[in-house]
């Protein structure tokens, strides 16, 4: 038993490692080894694609674009996201149901309806190829998952724990900050983790409203395709350095993934 | 949990609401105005009432891209949520291999969406891919940029390699809430490994499923990056799904009258379905509760 599942979660590891695996293959290949012949390893072990985006602005300025925004959004979400959580899990209000639902049909929006309205709309108000159109456009998708996260995590935490601090005379300011949050403390991990993936990982809408100076790396990346083909060395190094910072992020919140993929709620 | 009558709590919500009125209402009102007129130039809009709408609903291509939609939705479903499930089942549950094998499992999902278009194209060509020359060396003639049974396989692997992780990860966290005294008790009955799964996991696992198929409903029928970078909808259209549709007539064209009504429908549908899902699945739990309490 114990060694039949071990043999399958090796497989499924395998598949998912595979294909990025390959890339990385490339990442290192010229682009005459990649056309010429397939190998499981690079004959010729080159650095060249790398440098090519290490030593280009427009290339690693996307980078940075992308970080850029995804960190703006995901503090956004976080500092309009705390207090209404807050709110839905100890307060009952006029409209909270209501409220609450309607704050996660905004996650259901397909992107493609918004593409149009978006761009008139930040372009009206002067916000066009900024980062912070970005983010406020990704707040769509973030704030509403956050909402719903955070308040799972809060509820978990007993009411009394509110009423002793309000009776020790803590304002309402100080019990959240210094008392409260660090109790939810992974469910905020949890929530970062979330919007930076919803962030980092979206592209239509990033594109759509950025032209040169907020362009994302995803973006960038559709320019190795030039009249003379594909230059599929420096496209597979382009992605190799966007699945990084996924990484480190997994990486620190790793011993949360299992509470926090429950949403707080199981 | 008791909540307390508070109406003041308004303004703890009012910046969330503030924030999503601007970045989804007034959007949306726009699609809405667009979807109920012609508009010519700045000054010239007539109201053509719901003329868009009947447009759109008798478009045959549309029609096709949504048979498409639901039927790859459907697949996809079908396919990552029993995966899903044998994954979570199958992972260690401690040690360094349960952080290890966390860490490959949510890879996937951390990686920009068009890059996974751009890691499978290299990985299914025929000419410069792995799986595509392997396949091709075992006799099999497969082609993704040519043949659309094979591009709607390759499209269909990818989603699965890209998606079912969520899965996973979320009934292995359902999974780890279940108390070790469940199992105790199951081992005494000498309960066989599928009747522990069908009357103590899967019941456990119910409210984080819902969330998953929720969500990968939600997110396969609004795939655009992915599809459009591996095989850019072809060949033909055979794997042009809606969002696909919607863009190329917006952007594209610029029919902005009818891509708007499209738009409305598009969304009404998403929410549509997601409501019966999510109320036939509550009901039911009603039901059984309503049945255990009479037992």
């Amino acid at each position: 038993m114990t060694r039949n599942k071990r043999i399958g979660i090796i497989s499924y590891s395998a598949f998912v490692l595979l294909p990025i695996y390959w890339l990385i293959n490339m990442s290192f290949k010229s682009n005459e080894e990649i056309t010429g012949g397939l190998s499981l390893w690079p004959q010729d072990f080159t650095f060249a694609n790398y440098q090519v985006i290490f030593t280009d602005p427009s290339w690693y300025n996307g980078y940075f674009n992308s970080v850029y925004y995804v960190v703006l959004n995901s503090i956004i979400t976080l500092i309009v996201a705390l207090p209404a959580a807050y709110a839905f899990s100890r307060y009952k209000f006029v409209g909270d149901k209501h409220l609450f639902f309607w704050l996660l049909t905004n996650r259901m929006a397909p992107p493609a309806v918004f593409l149009l309205p978006f761009f008139q709309l930040y372009s009206s108000v002067g916000l066009f190829d900024t980062h912070i159109a970005v983010a406020l456009a990704h707040c769509l998708f973030s704030v509403p998952l956050a909402v719903w996260i955070l308040e799972g995590f809060m509820s978990a935490v007993p009411r009394e724990i509110d009423e002793t601090a309000y009776i020790d005379g803590y304002s309402f300011g100080h019990f959240f900050i210094r008392l409260f949050l660090p109790l939810i403390s992974s469910g905020i991990g949890v929530t970062v983790f979330f919007s930076f993936m919803f962030s980092w990982v979206e592209l239509l809408l990033a594109r759509t409203l950025t032209s040169v100076n907020a362009k994302p790396i995803a973006a960038i990346m559709t320019r190795t395709i030039g009249a003379s083909g594909v230059d599929w060395g420096v496209l597979a190094a382009a992605g190799v350095l966007t699945i990084i910072p996924g990484i480190l992020v997994i990486y620190f919140v790793r011993n949360h993934v299992a509470k926090g993929f429950a949403l707080g709620r199981v | 949990m008791n909540k307390v009558q508070n109406n003041k709590a308004w303004w703890l919500v009012l910046p969330v609401f503030l924030l999503v009125a601007f970045s989804a209402v007034i959007p949306l009102m726009t699609v809405v105005n667009y979807s109920v007129q012609d508009i010519f130039d700045q000054n010239n809009a007539y109201f053509v009432g719901l003329e868009w709408y009947q447009e759109v609903l008798s478009d045959p291509r549309l029609q096709d891209s949504l048979a498409r939609q639901f039927m790859y939705s459907g697949t996809v479903l079908l396919i990552e949520v029993p995966l899903g499930i044998c994954v979570a089942l199958m992972m260690p549950t401690r040690g360094w291999t349960a952080s290890l094998s966390l860490i490959v499992l949510a890879l996937p999902l951390l990686i920009p969406w068009n890059v996974v278009g751009t890691i499978w194209q290299i990985f299914a060509r025929s000419d410069i891919g792995l799986l595509g020359y392997v396949i091709n060396n075992l006799g099999i003639d497969y082609n993704y940029t040519s043949n659309s049974v094979d591009a709607w396989a390759t499209v269909l692997l990818m989603d699965v390699w890209h998606w079912t992780s969520l899965i996973a990860l979320l009934c292995y966290s359902g999974l780890r809430a279940i108390p070790d005294a469940y199992y105790q008790a199951a081992r005494i009955d000498r309960a066989s490994s599928w009747a522990i799964f069908r009357f103590i996991q899967l019941p456990k696992l119910q409210g984080v499923l819902i969330i998953g198929v929720l969500l990968r409903f939600m997110d396969s029928f609004m795939i655009y990056t992915e599809p459009f970078v591996l095989t850019g909808g072809g060949p033909g259209n055979s794997t042009t799904f809606l969002s696909q549709t919607l863009t190329k007539m917006a952007i594209g064209q610029f029919d902005i009258g009818p891509a708007a009504a499209f738009s409305i429908i598009y969304f009404l549908i998403v929410l549509l379905v997601s409501w019966l899902f999510f109320t036939t699945i509550t009901h039911l739990d009603k039901d059984k509760v309503k049945e255990q309490s009479h037992d």
